[in-house]
């Protein structure tokens, strides 16, 4: 339990770091909004390490900390969205099928475009910002890739010393 | 690494295919959309889609035609005038949301008022 509290507690730090880098180099794709994604890495091995309510506490609370020492109330909310919403698509697919954990961040990387872009729908109150969907999409499943790659790499290697850890 | 299956192909084409013809899909079904919209004397004189290839003769108070707008391929240009200098022919083409051909002479001006693009104020990241 506390080499638990111990683990999120460095997730969490190293999720902040990764907004924090994002914040400084802007990673532009061409659309505007469009970010590597490096927290996702975070998320996606508390994901497969602990389960969702760690991956939850943890996606919330780096929103949450990130947005008020990076970004503002509007950060806050598209993050909250982009987060939430992939967060549970990733969750879905984590545990209900049997795909490999970069198509899991792929499906992870477009729905996080897609929370956004229906916030700011909803926010705008003009569906015409759906214009951006196709070429999020796409860029999601390039992000996506790459941060599957990392976290696929990632995970191998940290699946076997936390599991040492804890026996 | 983990083993890379098939399954994980397929599903990632997938979504790449689904981003892709959703990007084909609104490249085609948004050609130069929108609509100029000419005022002269501060009326609205009409609205005119950009979609459609036309000519638009446009008339002062007294009945004359002072000024041709002509639209072409999704941009709208001033074809003629009447006026001494012809500046507004040589505004160029508009098809962007905003822009606007002012012929002051005759208190004619067209911009383009564009339902498919959003002004934003700011972006945030």
């Amino acid at each position: 339990m506390r080499k638990k509290v111990a683990m999120l507690g460095v997730l969490l730090a190293l999720a902040l770091i990764f907004s924090y880098i994002e914040s400084l180099v802007p990673f532009y794709f061409g659309v505007p909004g469009m970010k590597l994604g490096l927290t996702n890495v975070v998320i996606l091995l508390c994901l497969y390490l602990f389960g969702w309510k760690e991956a939850l506490l943890i996606s919330v609370m780096r929103v949450l900390l990130a947005g008020f020492m990076f970004g503002n109330a509007f950060s806050i909310a598209y993050s909250m969205a982009g987060g939430l919403l992939s967060l549970l698509v990733m969750y879905l697919l984590h545990r209900f099928s049997k795909l490999a954990i970069f198509s899991v961040s792929v499906a992870g990387g477009v729905s996080h475009n897609l929370g956004q872009i229906l916030l700011a729908c909803w926010l705008v109150q003009n569906y015409n910002v759906m214009y951006y969907f196709p070429l999020l999409v796409i860029a999601g499943v390039i992000t996506g890739l790459l941060i599957g790659l990392l976290s696929s790499e990632v995970y191998v290697r940290i699946r076997n010393l936390y599991k040492e850890e804890t026996r | 690494m983990e083993q890379v299956k098939k399954r994980d192909v397929i599903f990632i084409s997938c979504l790449l295919a689904v981003g892709l013809l959703s990007l084909i899909g609104w490249k085609l079904t948004h050609k130069g959309s929108g609509q100029v919209e000419i005022t002269v004397a501060d009326q609205v004189y009409g609205q005119y889609s950009l979609e459609q290839d036309q000519e638009v003769s446009i008339k002062n108070m007294d009945g004359d035609v002072t000024n041709v707008l002509v639209i072409r391929k999704g941009k709208a240009f001033m074809d003629e005038a009447d006026c001494p200098d012809h500046l507004c022919e040589k505004q160029g083409k508009i098809f962007h949301n905003g822009e606007t051909i002012v012929c002051l002479p005759n208190k004619v001006v067209v911009s383009v008022v564009n339902g498919s693009q959003s002004q934003y104020d700011s972006v945030t990241q």
